[in-house]
């Protein structure tokens, strides 16, 4: 599924460089669940922008689903995240003057949808995640757990081969923490591949794979029993 | 391209980030609003201003030239210096015939007399006229008629009164046409009476009556106080006095160069002057107007920059779920486009609406400042057509500013 490669990545501070990543090799199989932790500053939200082609890494290779990454220019870079991608941010990131459908349809949008065929898929993938009632109402009337949900919907809204989430929880109490993880663990099971980006121990250990960067190296790659995020709940 | 146009959601979108950010979406266009309505009110104002110049000259034949007999100051064949030039009817005829471009060369006389009608009386300027005068100096008859050809073959003793002299010497509500007034104790049947324009040019001339009956009253003989003539539209006044000046010097044996045997008055000169002043109005009309436009144009750039500004981190999440920077200016451009038609299209009908109240307010009435101050569709099409295109171009400077940064730069954006 995704394939990476002696990456690095520096970052220009004033006249010297801030090398973050140092040289990553990473695979990752359909159907895992990888939570890649880390203190702030070893380097993980870096490698998660540039598997999520927001970011470019300066050497190294990177193949997704086949496909090498490399070169793009914005134009290929939006056709790839708007077709392999789903992006979960922490802070959501839903668009405030748009309702909970029109945010989730609007990767659809950009797919260019016909109108009626986005309201369908964004109204399924709303239900997947609970929150039909609530389709017409802007994310200021949503709790935050049901932001982070249509803000799942939305991701899933494209159909992506892979998901990304950058600390997911970070904004949500521990109860709807757990409930975005079960989730998202639902999904898994289902198939999707997903990447989590966090600092949360407990939110690592209800991923399948635990990745941990330290100073932009990986110092540790193992896989995890998975705790099922359900029994919290 | 034509079918995103069509589309409702690029509407959706245009409508849902203006109706999210009002306050910003009203000032913008308040600016392309003001800038087009002061425009349209200048140029709408500036054209009244010529049209009314044009009506208070619309009774005069603004191609031409006044020649009036003066004395010479240089000796020249045998004449001495101080010979008193006076011009004759057969000049006329020879300048009609044979200077280029000249329409019509009016003989005019012209004598101050006393008249009278039972017990009131008054001085005024008597002149000898044919029917042609009517064709240069157009005359607003308020009742009856002006002079015509069989009054001059029978030399009619008939005279056309201006409204003062009817003042003068009838009492309020009386029939004028054919009574009996008194000029120079012979008597002259009334035929005509006519309102006096705006503006007089050339000597004042209250009664006329014909030209072949002033001869005869007054013995004038062949000889006319002054000729008045017209050009054609396509030739230059100024030219056509040079030649008919010419020609008067050589039949009256006149040195060439002696610029003192005629005193001319020309009004096309007059009018070119008022003309050149009217241009240049409309000129600066123009300037200000566009200048305000682009000002207003620019309003909309800056707070469009503003927007993206604020907007960096939506832009980034759009870009995160696959719009291109294509996609991302389009619809920045799009916005930009539609906020200046609208404010464009919303200025030209109050711009029109100004115009309106300027027209009742100072557009009324005979004596007005401002007549039919109007834009003429093409102007307005013109505007609107500018308006698009630099909103065009102002919007493509938002649009590369928010599509320059990196989606990830745009995502940490707070």
């Amino acid at each position: 599924m995704l394939k990476i490669n002696q990456l690095h990545k520096s970052y220009p501070i004033g006249d010297s460089s801030l090398h973050v990543l140092k040289g990553i090799d990473l695979e990752v199989e359909a159907g895992e669940m990888v939570a890649i932790m880390g203190s702030s500053g070893s380097g993980k939200s870096t490698l998660l922008n540039i598997i999520g082609m927001l970011d470019e890494a300066d050497s190294g290779d990177y193949i997704l689903d086949g496909v090498p990454i490399k070169n793009l220019n914005e134009k290929k870079a939006a056709i790839y995240r708007n077709k392999f991608l789903g992006f979960i941010f922490q802070s959501f990131n839903l668009i405030n003057y748009k309702n909970a459908l029109e945010n989730v349809a609007l990767p659809l949008y950009y797919q260019g949808l016909k109108r009626k065929e986005r309201q369908e898929k964004g109204k399924f993938h709303l239900k997947k995640v609970g929150l039909l009632d609530w389709a017409h109402h802007l994310p200021s009337e949503l709790s935050g757990g049901q932001k982070q949900r249509v803000a799942i919907a939305r991701a899933l809204a494209a159909d992506p081969k892979l998901l990304l989430a950058d600390e997911p929880t970070g904004a949500l109490d521990t109860t709807t923490s757990y409930e975005i993880m079960e989730f998202l663990q639902q999904l898994n099971d289902e198939g999707k591949t997903i990447l989590i980006v966090t600092h949360e121990e407990d939110i690592a250990e209800m991923c399948k794979r635990v990745v941990r960067l330290r100073d932009g190296v990986i110092m540790e790659d193992k896989k995890v029993e998975q705790v099922r995020a359900s029994e919290y709940v | 391209m034509i079918k995103f146009l069509f589309d409702r959601d690029t509407w959706q979108e245009v409508y849902d980030s203006m109706s999210k950010n009002k306050l910003r979406t009203v000032i913008t266009m308040i600016g392309v609003w003001w800038g087009i309505l002061l425009l349209i009110g200048l140029l709408g104002a500036a054209r009244g201003m010529e049209n009314s110049f044009n009506r208070l000259f619309g009774d005069f034949a603004t191609n031409s030239v006044f020649i009036i007999g003066g004395t010479t100051s240089m000796p020249f064949k045998g004449f001495q210096e101080g010979k008193r030039v006076r011009l004759t009817l057969s000049d006329t005829e020879k300048i009609q015939n044979n200077v280029e471009g000249v329409e019509f060369v009016v003989p005019r006389n012209l004598t101050q007399s006393l008249v009278v009608r039972n017990m009131l009386s008054g001085t005024f300027g008597v002149a000898g006229d044919f029917p042609l005068l009517d064709k240069v100096q157009k005359k607003k008859l308020l009742h009856g008629r002006f002079i015509n050809q069989n009054d001059i073959d029978n030399r009619r003793k008939v005279a056309v009164i201006s409204e003062d002299v009817y003042k003068q010497l009838f009492e309020k509500d009386v029939d004028a046409i054919g009574e009996l007034i008194q000029i120079n104790n012979s008597n002259y049947s009334v035929i005509g009476v006519f309102d006096v324009g705006n503006i007089q040019m050339g000597p004042s001339d209250d009664i006329h009556i014909p030209f072949s009956t002033f001869q005869q009253t007054y013995n004038q003989g062949d000889r006319i106080g002054w000729m008045m003539i017209t050009g054609k539209p396509e030739f230059n006044i100024v030219q056509i006095e040079q030649d008919a000046e010419l020609m008067l010097k050589n039949l009256h044996k006149i040195h060439p160069e002696d610029d003192r045997a005629f005193r001319g008055f020309n009004l096309g000169k007059e009018f070119a002057k008022i003309t050149g002043f009217l241009t240049g109005m409309q000129f600066l009309t123009w300037f200000v107007g566009i200048a305000t436009l682009i000002a207003g144009v620019f309003a909309i750039g800056n707070i469009l920059l503003i927007t993206v500004k604020e907007r960096t981190k939506e832009i980034g999440v759009r870009r995160a779920l696959g719009a291109t920077p294509f996609e991302i200016k389009r619809q920045i451009v799009v916005e930009a486009v539609f906020l200046t038609l609208i404010a464009g299209l919303f200025g030209i009908l109050t711009g029109g609406w100004i115009l309106i109240w300027l027209d009742s307010a100072f557009g009324q009435g005979p004596d007005a400042t401002l007549v039919n101050a109007s834009v003429s569709i093409f102007v307005v099409f013109v505007a609107l057509l500018v308006l698009v295109s630099l909103g065009t171009i102002i919007g493509l400077i938002p649009a590369f500013k928010a599509t320059s940064i990196k989606p990830i730069e745009a995502l940490r954006e707070e």
